[in-house]
């Protein structure tokens, strides 16, 4: 490939996923609305579409504040890590065949690599705030993040003794007779619950509980540096919806009548609009709850997981 | 212990087996449930577009009424503006010109009628207290305004369309529209 079709890639898939992560503002508020038995924003546009270019102009035109308490340039840094990061575990995933910005030979540990830098973001954030709530946030999602971080990677080993590559165009090919879900069941449970923790949705949104912790971590955040906490979240549930799709749906595979970045997209929305509907589900559990649920229950489910695929495959090597 | 009433219902508190900690069967019920309220008929109503009906006795915005053949009514009497306890009307009154027969129905009118529709509290009593049957409330509301002035509402903003010149328009201040 020419220098100039990488540069491409790399813009397509920037302006595709930024345009996704502000779609998904309109998408929640009216699915979350219809699930409640409302309507949502239906005014702005043609559905309500414009909600988007609102909300997005709001958060533009307000007080972009630092509190004078706060650790400045920490401060600053913390909700850029977190876009940055997801941005950069988007590089590996492949959306079409040939449309990859960077086929790494360790794309699965990259993308782990990458969300755990994330936790940073939550962590400094917080920790510069100088604010109690948003410290308690802090340290709930440092511990949330370590422990889902553990399951995370685990539930992945599974698929990759299956392929034999941590390369995400093997394992999308390794699916060609059968996708992964089929063979690794319990390895997606555990993956979905770790991405949910991993991009602190509900049920799992322990470090922001609105209604113990004010916003937690991202209590003293306004203007433009909430936003990007905002399109980080919406980029999270996009990315952990892809990753899904890549590993245990067969990525771009599918019949032959649509071309392969459909697939992709179709399968990655479809998950985008379970997360959703978790939101609009569940309540959130305490935070012990979430702990032991991760330590006692997950733990052992994901180290047999591991355990019985790896003596299967021994077993059929004969 | 006997029971007071037979509503009692027996709770199952037995510790939770692995299957029930997993919480998976529960979340996936759960899920489904709040699914299927996708399909449910909403209860909202898209106010600009769509209007709730009101009973016939609703008290809206007033209006000033004309007679069949198009001259107002009010005669400025004042009974209106005695009996509102908000005093929100004020109006001045006016002797009829020679060739005004045809705009007023009797020999003084009002010149100048202003409700101020943030004092009234659309009690309906300037309704009752009318011998000319000249002020109705009607069966809408006040729409919102950015200024405060603007909830003056004057004779011209509160006067029906003419039923002989603007049939149409009365009929459609009706929702009689064909």
């Amino acid at each position: 490939m020419t220098v100039m079709q990488h540069v491409w890639i790399v813009l397509g898939v920037l302006f595709v996923l930024l345009n996704i992560g502000a779609g998904l503002i309109w998408v929640e508020r009216r699915m979350l609305a219809l699930w409640q038995d409302r309507l949502g924003p239906n005014r702005a546009g043609p559905l309500g579409i414009l909600i988007v270019l609102a909300d997005t102009l709001k958060l533009f035109f307000k007080e972009d504040w630092v509190p004078p308490f706060a650790d400045k340039w920490v401060f600053i840094i913390a909700p850029a890590i977190v876009v940055a990061s997801v941005l950069m575990s988007f590089v590996v995933i492949p959306f079409a065949p040939g449309i990859v910005v960077a086929d790494l030979n360790v794309g699965l540990l990259f993308f782990l690599a990458m969300s755990s830098i994330g936790v940073y973001s939550i962590v400094l954030g917080g920790w510069a705030s100088n604010n109690k709530y948003a410290l308690l946030g802090a340290l709930r999602g440092a511990s949330q993040m370590i422990a889902y971080e553990v399951f995370m990677g685990l539930s992945l080993m599974g698929v990759v003794m299956m392929t034999g590559s941590f390369k995400l165009t093997d394992i999308v090919e390794a699916q060609r007779d059968m996708w992964f879900f089929i063979k690794q069941p319990i390895g997606l449970v555990i993956f979905f619950i770790a991405g949910i923790a991993e991009t602190h949705r509900l049920p799992f949104d322990i470090p922001e509980a609105e209604s113990e912790l004010i916003a937690g971590y991202h209590a003293e955040y306004s203007g433009m540096k909430f936003g990007m906490f905002f399109i980080g979240e919406y980029l999270g549930i996009t990315l952990i919806s892809a990753m899904t799709a890549t590993i245990f749906f067969g990525g771009w595979l599918g019949p032959e009548f649509l071309p392969g970045w459909v697939w992709f997209f179709t399968k990655t929305f479809a998950f985008i609009l379970f997360f959703i509907l978790l939101r609009a589900s569940l309540p959130r559990p305490r935070y012990d709850q979430l702990m032991e649920y991760g330590w006692k229950i997950l733990l052992p489910l994901v180290l047999a997981n591991v355990m019985i695929t790896g003596a299967v495959l021994l077993w059929l090597k004969g | 212990m006997q029971a007071l009433t037979n509503r009692v219902k027996q709770v199952n508190r037995s510790p939770m087996n692995f299957w029930e900690r997993l919480y998976l069967p529960a979340i996936l019920k759960g899920m489904t449930i709040t699914f299927s309220h996708i399909f449910k008929k909403k209860p909202t109503i898209n106010y600009p577009e769509e209007k709730r009906p009101f009973s016939p006795v609703f008290r809206g915005l007033h209006v000033l009424n004309r007679d069949e053949e198009g001259r107002e009514r009010c005669t400025a009497c004042g009974l209106c503006a005695v009996a509102c306890p908000a005093e929100a009307i004020t109006m001045e009154s006016a002797e009829r010109k020679p060739g005004e027969t045809d705009l007023y129905r009797e020999e003084k009118y009002a010149a100048r009628y202003e409700i101020n529709m943030l004092r009234c509290i659309f009690c309906g009593l300037c309704e009752e207290a009318c011998p000319k049957d000249a002020i109705y409330l009607s069966e809408t509301f006040t729409p919102a305004d950015f200024t405060r002035k603007k909830f003056i509402y004057s004779k011209e903003d509160l006067l029906i369309p003419n039923p002989l010149t603007e049939a149409e328009k009365l009929a459609e201040a009706k929702g009689e529209t064909v």
